[in-house]
This record gives structure tokens, sequence and C-alpha cells, in this order.
């Protein structure tokens, strides 16, 4: 739960602008506690993954500033966050189990012992090489490798994207079964439906603007309609 | 399976009252020790904190008390179980009664309905 301690993730009139006009990010600023599943919804260009990119320190901000753990993203950070990247950087032409073998070595709070029982779980074969596997597979691959770390901050870019309905249930049920009590999940998706049911909170983007940040009950409680409802009444096209 | 829920309505709120059902229809007994949060929450597929929520809300009107190390319990208050139960057929007799009268039957026309469809059934 939130509270006494100092927050996970600290934005503070955080903006990128690209090509010194446009703005990504416009004064943003938001606190997340720890403990807690955060939605980040938007539609696209919306800058779900200028904000990912700039906590991750993979973007410089143009303004303000981001803290995780009360530190400016750097090697320590790293440490803390697990972040799963919209697309992949993994190497096609490796099999599974050298790629865990490879996080094993890379991450010191990586546990491989766990990313099997998953992938047992997922029925995916830890032999298989990566550029054989389907589209959907491979981000489960994914998931595994990233849920796997035992992080503060679990940063999740569209993981539920490629994935059917049923493996969407299991990817969820791996969410909320490995994460743990203290640790924060801020994870960004289309698919608003099928995940509001496991989120705290969620925060709306629009043109690089937060312009909702509300518990999911609060959002019930005072609107009587879902979030996702509500996400297609605030972005109408 | 993930419990069915409605999108309207606050979560926490749904959970007391499908925990409420599971007591009364038996799911659980008095006494009996719940599941841990962490485990219903899989379940149900929500969020932890929101099944922690529903729990407590459940621990403040009596019906589970938790002790310190061991979990959370159904109360053995047999009075409070036979009020939750009177108080969820209540619930679904007022819902009941507001279709009804959204169908455009009075409460007389209703009550007629019902007894013959306890005729039928017998």
């Amino acid at each position: 739960m939130s509270g006494e301690m100092n927050p996970i993730l600290e934005c503070r009139n955080l903006s990128k602008k690209y090509n010194h006009q446009t703005y990504a990010l416009n004064d943003l600023s938001l606190s997340l506690g720890r403990g807690q599943i955060v939605g980040l919804l938007g539609p696209n260009g919306s800058g779900k993954t200028t904000l990912i990119k700039l906590i991750n320190g993979l973007l410089i901000p143009s303004g303000g500033s981001v803290l995780i753990d009360g530190m400016a993203p750097g090697v320590d950070t790293k440490k803390l966050i697990s972040y799963l990247p919209e697309r992949s950087y993994l190497d096609d032409s490796m099999k599974v189990k050298d790629i865990i073998h490879y996080f094993t070595d890379f991450y010191e709070n990586f546990h491989a012992d766990k990313a099997y029982e998953m992938l047992a779980d997922l029925e995916i074969s830890p032999e298989a090489r990566m550029r054989t596997l389907s589209k959907g597979t491979k981000e489960k691959v994914q998931l595994i490798l990233v849920m796997s770390r035992e992080a503060k901050l679990y940063i999740l870019d569209e993981p539920i994207g490629g994935v059917d309905p049923a493996a969407r249930d299991y990817i969820l049920h791996t969410i909320l079964s490995n994460y743990s009590e203290d640790a924060t999940i801020l994870l960004s998706t289309h698919l608003i439906h099928d995940i509001e049911n496991v989120l705290d909170h969620v925060l709306f983007l629009q043109n690089g603007r937060l312009v909702l940040n509300a518990s999911v009950d609060d959002i019930r409680m005072e609107q009587q309609k879902s979030v996702d409802i509500l996400f297609r009444e605030v972005f109408r096209c | 399976m993930p419990w069915e829920l409605d999108n309207d309505r606050p979560i926490y709120l749904q959970l007391m009252e499908r925990i409420q059902q599971d007591i009364v229809s038996g799911v659980y007994h008095a006494g009996d020790k719940l599941p841990s949060v962490r485990d219903l929450a899989i379940d149900a597929a929500v969020n932890p904190n929101t099944m922690q929520k529903a729990l407590s809300e459940l621990e403040r009107s009596g019906l589970l008390h938790s002790r310190r190390t061991s979990g959370r319990f159904i109360t053995e208050d047999e009075t409070m179980l036979q009020e939750l139960r009177d108080r969820l057929a209540d619930r679904h007799i007022h819902d009941f009664m507001e279709k009804m009268k959204q169908l455009g039957f009075r409460e007389d026309e209703t009550l007629k309905k019902i007894q013959d469809a306890i005729k039928e059934e017998q």
C-alpha cells in the first residue's frame, strides 16, 4: 500500500518536446505509490511510450523531472525497474533457455526457476528458438522474462496486444500472481475492458497531457460506468 | 474462471456481494477460514488491493474476523448469518419487484404470477 514510504515514481512538470515545437508530453505531474497496478491509457500518439521511455532513461526530458524511488534515471534505477518494451529486443536466433541464461547473468534479481515454471505453465519449450515462435508466444516469453525479475517497478508497454483472449487471461493471472506486494506495475494498453478489474488506478493521456488520474472504483462510483466506457467518451473520434 | 462482474458498479462492492453470496449458499461455512487475499484476487481476476478493501469492509460489518497471524474467518454468529440471508433475499425481491413494475404489472398481478409459478414447479 502507498503511504509512509516515498513514491516509487514521481514526475514533476515533466515535458518532452520533439523538433523544438511538438510536445509529446506536456507538463505532466504525477506520483505513484507502492503496491499498485496502474493503467496508462490513451490513444496512439498520446504520449504513453514517451513517458515510459523517459522513466527508463531512454529519452532526456525537455523540462521538469522524473524520479524513481527518489533517484533520476540511471544505472541504479535500472536495477529497480523491470521493463517490457513495446517491441522485442531479443535475438531471434537464440533459444529460450539461452535467453534465460543470459538474463540470469545480466540481472542479479532475475529468478530462472520462476521463468521455467511459467514457461511450463504456458507450454513453451525452453529448447525452442525465438524465431520459430508465433508473435503471441514471443510476447509471452518476454513477459515471463520481465515478471521473473524481482523489481520495485514493472513497466509493461502493451503486454497483451498480440495474444488471444485465453492467453490474455493467463497473462493477467501471471501478472497478478508474480509481482511482490510492495511492487508497482505501470501498464499501458488499448484493451481496457480486458484489464480494468486488475487495475487500482488509471491515468488517461491525451495529446501529451494527463487528463485523468483516478481509482477505478472511484470512477465507477462517481460516473456509474466502466473505465472502458469513460475512455470511449473522453476519446471519441 | 474469473468472477462475473458488472462493469458499471464499483468492483469492491461486487466482491463483497459475491463473498456474502458464497457464505449464504454454503460455499463457506460458519467459522471457515477464507483463502488469502492474493489467492482470492487471483481467483476473481481482480486487483489484490480491491479484494483487500472488500474483505476489510466485510470485517467491519462483523461477517468476517481476522486473527492476527492465521488469517480471516467467517463469523460463527448464526444470528448474523441468518440476517445476512434475509437481507440478500430482500434485495432479490426488491430487484424483482422493480422489474415487474417496469413490465407494467401491479402488485396483485405480480403476486398471482408468483403463486402460479410455484404451483407449476410443484
